[in-house]
């Protein structure tokens, strides 16, 4: 069992670490709802994911849960704190990792670890300790000197991350975390949340990655102009679709009655979707399904360009619920 | 790897208070302001000295000794009169000009597309208090500027020139900090409200206008020759620039010359701070949050 002896006088359950009720943030400067009513609860040492494309409101809903977006609507507690009633209270048990490089290009490497301690209320023996501890632990003790703008992306990135954590945080908050970093700095990244989600460490990140999202995440959010659409763990989300088998097709032609045809004619086919220019055969139970599918196709007067099987991923999940891809 | 954070030791509940918390991370912003200067303290230094040597050096010792005259043409004393007038003049402006860059000049960047105050705004405390240690850290500048600047404005200037100070102590003890404090808040405010492509702007339509008509080169007193109908507008127009205030305390308090009155100098001072004070932490305020 966890170590919680505190009841909560927030109504959240002892283990649940974050809790959004209805939490609505409306940008005045546009009228833009990009939060809308959530809900929300993540629980002491999962890794939990929102996942959604570029505008779907995951930044926003960081941004309220660690104090810099003021919510227009609802309620968030975090570590048994209202985030708007108590911000300054809030940082205490928050690390932050945000999208962009934030760290202080005044500071050394070795100084933003150094510092970020000393605002924690380390003393200086204590802050000095914790920041050669840590630039040990995150591979970057022979850059405890340099300036932060020389060091790599993948290198600043951990810098975030050991700098977020240096205070041992309840929740670690992390925005895009992989967002512009090579694949190698991104495995790398990867590796490091893993150890810490195995030390414990509850951690909220957002994506647009679904392969960081499946791969990372105990649980998921996605979520979509400001609205989660499902909620579950990664493997229940890709039961969701019903299929074993993902078929895409390109072809030429009247694409949309195509897509009936398939879903009529093609043994186990459980759904066909149209997207911009190609066609998702959902097909459930049945093996050596492509010949079966040109078979349909050619008979129905079309001349197939490209065709391709897949197991569902999160990708047909996201498809299903919004009818976009998760990449434009 | 060594394992700083476990699960067992991880906080489940915040150690400090807010007030003790916030008392801690505002002393820790301080040092880390301090510890930027140090590092910079060279730059700090002859940024400091480079303007108040310049008008020193071509209005106290050029112009004396090219002949060119100022100071009413009256000659060596006319001289040594201004030079009187300029000292207090470019103490006060040394101040100002301190706080906007210690304030202004790094909170704009620092706002722009670095982001880098973030890490500040997300230490446990209220984020007026970040944005007050700003100021103070700027203030603190402020006086180090004003110790530099004081020696050179005094020693330098052409023979037969004098320099005649006459140093009312509880003025200046009072006048260097509250002016130092005004004048970080007006670089908070316009650091806060000016995006980092219009900083060259704000030279050129702020910094330029406050710095001529903010009574460096002449006191604010002898403006009411300057009249229009009778009326002397210009020593009216002035009255909104924070920094005649600035000069005119500083001539009271350096110089035996007349002067605009102290029980003017000081509400209008302490008024200038609270106001830029409240307009620049709610700047900060709109530009960390949303």
């Amino acid at each position: 069992m966890f170590t919680h002896t505190h009841v909560n006088d927030n109504h959240a359950t002892a283990d649940e670490i974050i809790r959004c009720e209805k939490l609505t943030k409306r940008y005045t400067d546009g009228d833009i709802l990009a939060v809308d009513r959530l809900d929300l609860s993540v629980y002491h040492g999962e890794i939990f994911g929102l996942l959604g494309p570029n505008g779907a409101g995951k930044t926003t809903t960081v941004g309220m849960l660690t104090t810099l977006v003021i919510p227009t609507g609802g309620k968030a507690i975090v570590a048994g704190i209202d985030v708007v009633a108590q911000p300054a209270l809030v940082k205490q048990m928050i690390g932050v990792v945000s999208q962009t490089n934030n760290l202080d290009r005044s500071l050394t490497v070795w100084e933003n670890l150094y510092y970020h301690g000393r605002f924690f209320g380390m003393n200086a023996r204590e802050a000095r300790t914790a920041a050669d501890e840590s630039l040990v632990r995150f591979r970057l003790a022979e850059r405890g000197k340099a300036d932060v703008m020389a060091i790599s992306g993948g290198m600043a990135k951990r810098l975030m991350v050991a700098r977020a954590l240096l205070h041992n945080p309840s929740v670690l908050f992390l925005d895009e975390p992989t967002a512009g970093l090579d694949p190698q700095a991104r495995i790398a990244l990867w590796e490091i949340l893993e150890k810490l989600h195995a030390e414990g460490q509850t951690i909220l990140l957002t994506t647009h990655y679904m392969e960081e999202a499946d791969a990372l995440c105990d649980r998921l959010a996605i979520m979509d102009h400001g609205h989660i659409l499902a909620m579950d763990t990664p493997k229940n989300l890709k039961q969701s679709v019903a299929a074993d088998t993902i078929v895409t097709v390109s072809a030429s032609g009247d694409l949309d009655a195509l897509a009936r045809l398939l879903q009529e004619q093609v043994e186990g086919a459980t759904r066909s979707q149209r997207l911009d220019t190609t066609i998702q055969l959902h097909v459930k139970g049945v093996t050596g399904v492509l010949p079966k599918v040109v078979a349909v196709a050619e008979q129905g007067g079309y001349h197939i360009t490209d065709l391709s099987v897949a197991e569902p991923t999160l990708e047909t999940v996201f498809i299903n619920l919004t009818g976009k891809e998760l990449r434009d | 790897m060594a394992t700083i954070a476990s699960p067992a030791n991880r906080t489940a509940r915040p150690t400090r208070s807010p007030g003790a918390a916030s008392r801690i991370a505002f002393g820790a912003l301080l040092l880390r302001d301090l510890t930027v200067l140090r590092k910079n303290l060279g730059i700090f230094v002859a940024r400091t000295i480079i303007q108040p040597f310049l008008l020193v050096f071509v209005f106290l010792y050029v112009f004396p000794e090219i002949g060119q005259g100022i100071g009413g043409g009256s000659g060596l004393a006319g001289e040594s009169a201004f030079a009187a007038v300029l000292v207090s003049g470019v103490v006060g402006l040394s101040i100002m000009f301190q706080g906007i860059q210690a304030v202004a000049l790094p909170l704009a960047n620092e706002f722009g597309y670095t982001k880098e105050i973030e890490d500040r705004v997300l230490a446990p405390l209220p984020v007026s208090l970040v944005a007050i240690g700003k100021v103070l850290a700027g203030a603190i500048q402020g006086l180090i500027a004003a110790a530099i600047v004081f020696p050179i404005a005094y020693a330098i200037h052409a023979r037969g020139v004098e320099v005649h100070l006459d140093v009312h102590w509880v003025l200046l003890i009072t006048l260097i900090p509250l002016t130092s404090i005004m004048t970080s808040s007006l670089g908070l405010v316009l650091g806060t409200r000016i995006s980092p492509r219009n900083i060259g702007m704000m030279f050129g339509f702020i910094v330029l206008p406050i710095t001529f008509l903010g009574g460096t080169y002449y006191p604010w007193t002898t403006l009411s020759a300057i009249k229009v109908g009778g009326f002397p507008w210009l020593q009216a127009l002035v009255c909104i620039n924070p920094l005649i205030y600035v000069t005119e305390g500083f001539r009271a308090a350096l110089t035996t010359q007349s002067h605009m009155p102290l029980y003017v100098i000081y509400p209008v001072l302490v008024a200038f701070c609270i106001l830029l004070l409240w307009l620049g932490v709610r700047g900060f305020y709109r530009r960390v949050l949303s």
